[in-house]
């Protein structure tokens, strides 16, 4: 903050900089500069290191890019698997047997509960109860904390019982699954996840409950919508604003752009409206409908179904939510679940473009691939949600400068952090996507 | 390692270089242990987990991710500096991880042709591991790392002793639960005899064939390995390449392997048989 006279005025110039945002996944900076209250400079740094996963896997097969891409995001690595997938499938015309189907839900379960209980009470509910971390916050809340871990553990759990290892799992193969579980290996794992449900539940209540900084802009929202069912992997590209798209054909209305200063292309909307939202807020805005009961009633209770549109701190409500959402549908899928007749079906590769987007914890993410005569990866292009969001990121931090300018400057800086926090940004993703210019020769 | 515990509650740091997280993850994801881990030890500095910052000196360090871009050069000597043990954690520090495919390509004239903009984006010709720059005091390996062998390790620190790490075939794991060999019995190619264990042979518990993601094991007969999926299955070398060309391609001799049958796609877009030896110096 610094006030200098000038020859006819005082000019006031204050700059907000993390040079290196923490509790969130990657490395990231923010930088926001302030003149006589107009902002001159609102940027989410990335300088996370690039790994180039485009060009890693040209000349590999479809099934060796499911296990390559996973290795692009610790936190979310089933969702690369199942965007992967179901490119691949659509292109290829397999239709995998219905419990594959439901196990690959199931999966999608597993991770959206491992990733918004770690986001929900370990990276961002410290901010609103004035903690460095989820760890010390343990030391006055430690009942609230041991319960995020064993949330967090059935998560886990799940994908484990699915594929073998929460991280990096390795049983999702084009045309289905390496292997399926058993009735039993779920069945076992139900308990926990009664348990889990229960204190997501709670986790709603708890979190509607903290005080909510003041906010309003009102973003256009993109997500998958299907008729009848909550979206991870299927259904059509939405918007609030009329975009109604397959999964596959996410160019038709987007596009990316590099920018400097960042390791991570930025996206928008090719009708020049812009910036636009993904994540939680804009599944449960523009797919609510498809809520499971149970969650659906717990939004209606928390008293966020409006705010959740226009105040981005609110997006932790949205979050739990869908942690309800996420443990009931798989105890239903469980529940239901007999081993499939045909856990893997065979399968023929065709040449074309297999492109497909699914809901990753954070959003919407975008893959394509080129696959040439012998089955093999020509070109690719991978377009995570934070990327995407990237933008919107950027526009909320000029909205709030306007509401930090009279805090003191550690606490509108720390303030800033909590509303990129809103985000869960997701930054390793963001980050291995500066190759896709990659043409051949 | 110490043979005595490093300190009565060490000072602990969790750093990141080229990675997705994963391993790192694997820490906060110990669900059942993590509040006590948190008595045993203090975590000074890990940013992905908690705001406070410390910028050192560290009695252990947990080390993520590959160097691969000029400035991880220096972070990383001036972190083993402040470092008494310093450990590298998964595949990319271990290994070079994923990224270091590109060790064979030509990365110069791979970025000059692909961006718009190089000259924003820093970056090394090789991803390298860790050790490739400074002493390592203990490494834990996988793709990601294992939990257990985690929680070995801590638990190791904290009473001095050696951690008790298997260096045997991810063949032996399978032997010992009873896991039908997947080569065998399937004719699926499988990394299991020259990886080393470590993961619970997951991939053919699962039906696969391993991957080798937590890398040879000491020893390892790559080249008879090779004969065999030649003769037995009959697989093209650039197929076989592939097999080798992972998440720990970069370690020798699978890096060897991968140099010498091809599977590795340059900058190009052309597959290289004939990939350019390993820059050594120029990082």
């Amino acid at each position: 903050m610094s006030r200098a006279t000038t020859s006819d005025k005082v000019v006031d110039e204050r700059v907000y900089e993390v040079h290196e945002l923490t509790r969130v996944e990657g490395e990231g900076s923010l930088r926001l500069r302030v003149k006589d209250g107009e902002v001159i400079e609102a940027r989410l740094g990335i300088f996370e290191t690039p790994r180039y996963f485009e060009q890693l896997v040209v000349g590999r097969t479809p099934d060796e890019v499911i296990d390559m891409v996973a290795r692009i995001c610790g936190i979310c690595p089933v969702a690369y698997q199942m965007s992967a997938v179901h490119g691949f499938e659509d292109l290829f015309g397999v239709r995998i047997d219905p419990q594959s189907r439901a196990l690959r839900r199931l999966l999608y379960c597993g991770e959206w509960i491992e990733s918004h209980a770690l986001h929900i009470y370990l990276l961002h509910a410290p901010d609103f109860l004035g903690y460095e971390s989820g760890i010390a916050m343990a030391a006055d809340h430690r009942p609230l904390v041991e319960q995020a871990l064993k949330m967090k553990k059935a998560g886990n759990h799940l994908i484990k019982i699915l594929g073998g290892r929460p991280i990096h799992p390795v049983s999702v193969r084009v045309g289905g699954w390496s292997r399926a579980p058993r009735v039993s290996e779920l069945k076992e794992h139900r308990a926990a996840l009664e348990d889990g449900l229960a204190f997501a539940l709670e986790t709603v209540k708890v979190v509607a409950g903290f005080t909510m900084p003041a906010f309003a802009r009102e973003p256009r929202v993109v997500s998958l919508r299907h008729p009848a069912e909550y979206p991870f992997s299927d259904g059509r590209i939405v918007s609030s604003d009329g975009v109604d798209l397959r999964p596959s054909a996410w160019r038709d209305a987007f596009e990316e752009f590099q920018v400097e200063g960042s390791n991570a292309l930025h996206a928008r909307s090719l009708d020049g409206k812009g910036v636009y939202l993904l994540g939680p807020a804009a599944r449960v805005v523009l797919a609510g409908e498809q809520l499971h009961p149970l969650a659906k009633e717990a939004l209606a209770a928390s008293g966020y179904a409006e705010l959740i549109r226009t105040n981005i701190y609110a997006s932790i409500v949205a979050r739990a939510v869908e942690l309800v959402h996420a443990f009931a549908e798989a105890i239903d899928i469980i529940d239901a679940y007999q081993v499939p007749a045909e856990p893997l079906v065979a399968w023929h590769s065709r040449p074309g473009v297999a492109a497909w987007a699914t809901e990753a914890p954070r959003g919407l993410l975008f893959h394509r691939y080129e696959v040439d005569e012998s089955g093999r990866i020509r070109a690719a292009q991978i377009v995570p949600p934070t990327s995407q969001n990237q933008a919107a990121i950027e526009a909320d931090l000029v909205v709030a400068a306007k509401q930090i300018l009279d805090l003191p400057h550690a606490e509108a800086t720390r303030r800033l952090e909590q509303m990129i926090r809103s985000y869960d940004p997701c930054i390793s993703c963001a980050t291995h996507f500066l190759d896709l210019r990659i043409e051949e020769a | 390692m110490a043979h005595a515990p490093v300190a009565a509650r060490p000072r602990v740091g969790v750093v990141k270089f080229a990675s997705c997280d994963g391993c790192q993850l694997t820490l906060l994801d110990l669900e059942d242990e993590l509040l006590s881990v948190v008595e045993h030890f203090d975590i000074v500095d890990f940013p992905e987990a908690t705001s406070a910052r410390s910028a050192g000196p560290y009695d252990v360090l947990f080390v993520e991710g590959s160097v691969s871009e000029p400035a991880h050069l220096e972070r990383i000597v001036e972190l083993r500096r402040k470092t008494r043990l310093l450990v590298t954690i998964g595949a990319c520090a271990t290994a070079g991880g994923i990224q270091a495919l590109r060790n064979w390509a030509d990365h110069d004239a791979f970025r000059a042709g692909v961006y718009s903009n190089p000259e924003w984006i820093a970056s090394l010709a090789r991803s390298t591991p860790i050790a490739e720059h400074v002493t390592v005091d203990a490494e834990l390996r996988g793709c990601p790392i294992d939990p257990g062998q985690l929680v070995e390790l801590l638990t190791a620190l904290t009473t001095g002793r050696r951690p008790q790490l298997p260096d045997e075939a991810v063949c032996m794991e399978c032997k010992r639960r009873g896991v039908v060999c997947v080569m065998v019995s399937k004719g699926i190619p499988c990394l299991g005899q020259v990886t080393q264990t470590g993961c619970g042979a997951i991939c053919p518990r699962f039906g696969r064939g391993c991957y080798g993601c937590f890398g040879p094991r000491e020893q390892a007969n790559t080249a008879g390995l090779t004969s065999h999926f030649q003769v037995a299955g009959d697989r093209p070398r650039e197929e076989i390449g592939r097999l080798f060309a992972g998440f720990t391609a970069y370690s020798e001799p699978f890096r060897s392997m991968v140099t010498e049958l091809g599977g590795v796609r340059a900058g190009h877009g052309t597959t290289t048989t004939t990939a350019p030896a390993p820059r050594g110096g120029k990082a």
